[in-house]
């Protein structure tokens, strides 16, 4: 698949901090890894619920914490 | 008290970025007054403002020198204007702390009228569209005006005195001038001080045309939109941009051995306790303003040799302005230049009171009044020398710089050229 729910993350991720793709690993953390702060990640769960057309519970998004973590939880919760 | 010097300057205006090019422009009598294209305004009274020039290259802002696209998300156009006109001012004064210590001696006052006008717009739409979801977390803290202030201490690390004053059209003036007193006072040695603006956008030109600021007759014609003290004139013309001084306890500038551009003479603030929008007839304000910045440069009325007005093309407000003028300079109002830089830049509301300070200290360096465009027919009364259409040589050793905002607050700056 060539544009799987992995691959769609990592753009969006690159998109919205601005960082390099190769930094885009599975276990990257935002914060710690990749430079986001709080508002960051608030802004990239909105980004994600975006572009995958879901709705993500601010309890749920406090657990998305990776790369990992956000397309597992994509994976899970959308309807492809 | 210490005496406090101008050690820096930086500009982003409709003329241009950077101090030289703006003045070699506004010198040459130029306009940077032209009809909106960015924006839908064909539903709008007045389709024109004074635009930053945007793209690459001398003399025009790219966004991108002066902040990481990343970050530019996280601001509205007034903060990236405030931190672009702070680069240049910071570079041009050489200023470089060397520790903590002169990190917390140097401090910040930026002000602005209206902030994220543009951001709050879009915003409000988006929460009636889209849900309060899709609000961004960016959206406060690219709005707020004093995160002109907060971003230039975080990108240089200043941690003296931060702050930000909000009185419409005087706010960069009254930042200088409030700046000017924390040095005087002694919390701190170096203040960065000055004005931004961007709400030129739909909502900021329909909430100005609504209260009949605006000009609306000049829609084909936008540079003959702002002439101050002309007969024909029919309201200000809005525009954007950002200036910023660096300002400095004098010795502190001495032991470093800074350029030193001009003294910060003299402060006025007054209150018309008068209107909402409209200057009191008399002039009292004015006048008050102008007479205690003189009290507090301890000179003569007879020592200014050039006033950069208010003036800002709107039928009221330029002759109240000038019969305080006369008021308090009597028959010397008849041997100084007087003239009105908003006829080239329009009125960039909290920039406009920085701006102006830097176009004043440049007149005095090199001895050129710069003009007031499009005062072809002088309006009844404005007989002294409003330098029309051309700008003139004249030494300058003293200037006036007045702003006036919405609210009725008035602010006077007096510079002289040497310390």
């Amino acid at each position: 698949m060539s544009d799987s729910i992995a691959e769609r993350v990592r753009r969006i991720i690159v998109e919205h901090l601005g960082v390099e793709e190769f930094k885009v690993t599975e276990n990257a953390s935002f914060i710690d890894d990749l430079g986001a702060d709080s508002l960051d990640t608030v802004e990239l769960v909105m980004a994600f619920e975006e572009e995958f057309g879901c709705e993500i519970p601010d309890d749920a998004a406090e657990k998305i914490l990776t790369v990992k973590d956000a397309t597992a939880f994509i994976k899970a919760n959308v309807k492809q | 008290m210490k005496r406090v010097v101008v050690t820096g300057m930086g500009m982003v205006t409709p003329l241009g970025c950077g101090v030289a090019i703006n003045w070699q422009r506004l010198i040459s009598n130029m306009s940077g007054i032209s009809a909106i294209s960015h924006f839908d305004v064909s539903d709008l009274p007045s389709q024109i403002a004074g635009i930053v020039p945007r793209g690459h290259g001398d003399g025009v802002f790219d966004p991108d020198e002066f902040v990481p696209p990343r970050e530019q998300r996280r601001m509205d156009d007034f903060l990236l204007y405030a931190l672009a006109a702070t680069t240049e001012a910071v570079e041009d004064s050489g200023w470089k702390p060397k520790g903590e210590e002169d990190r917390a001696r140097t401090g910040v006052i930026i002000g602005s009228g209206i902030g994220g006008l543009p951001g709050i717009a879009a915003t409000a739409v988006t929460l009636e569209r889209s849900g309060p979801r899709r609000v961004s977390p960016f959206f406060i803290p690219a709005a707020l005006i004093n995160l002109a202030a907060g971003h230039v201490s975080i990108k240089y690390g200043f941690t003296g005195p931060n702050h930000a004053t909000v009185t419409a059209c005087a706010s960069g003036a009254h930042a200088i001038g409030d700046a000017s007193r924390l040095i005087m006072f002694g919390d701190a040695d170096v203040m960065i001080a000055g004005g931004t603006e961007a709400a030129v956008c739909r909502l900021g030109l329909a909430g100005f045309s609504a209260a009949r600021a605006l000009s609306t007759g000049f829609n084909d014609r936008p540079q003959a939109a702002s002439r101050p003290w002309d007969r024909k004139r029919d309201g200000f013309v809005m525009s954007e941009g950002a200036a910023m001084l660096v300002l400095e306890d004098l010795e502190h500038a001495r032991r470093r051995d800074a350029r030193i551009y001009a003294e910060i003479l003299g402060y006025g603030l007054s209150g018309d306790a008068h209107h909402i929008t409209a200057p009191s007839e008399n002039g009292h304000g004015a006048y008050r303003a102008m007479a205690n910045a003189l009290r507090n440069a301890r000179i003569e009325p007879t020592a200014i040799d050039y006033i950069n007005a208010h003036g800002t093309s709107t039928p009221l407000g330029d002759e109240i302005e000038l019969s305080a003028v006369k008021r308090l300079f009597g028959k010397h109002a008849y041997k100084m230049c007087i003239s009105s830089t908003k006829s080239a830049v329009g009125h960039l509301l909290g920039a406009a009171g920085a701006t102006e300070a830097i176009y004043t200290i440049l007149a005095m360096r090199d001895g050129i009044v710069p003009p007031t465009l499009n005062l072809e027919n002088p309006a009844e009364g404005c007989d002294v020398d409003l330098v029309p259409c051309t700008a003139k040589a004249r030494t300058i050793l003293t200037a006036l710089s007045n702003s006036f905002g919405f609210g009725g607050t008035n602010a006077s700056l007096v510079f002289s050229a040497r310390p």
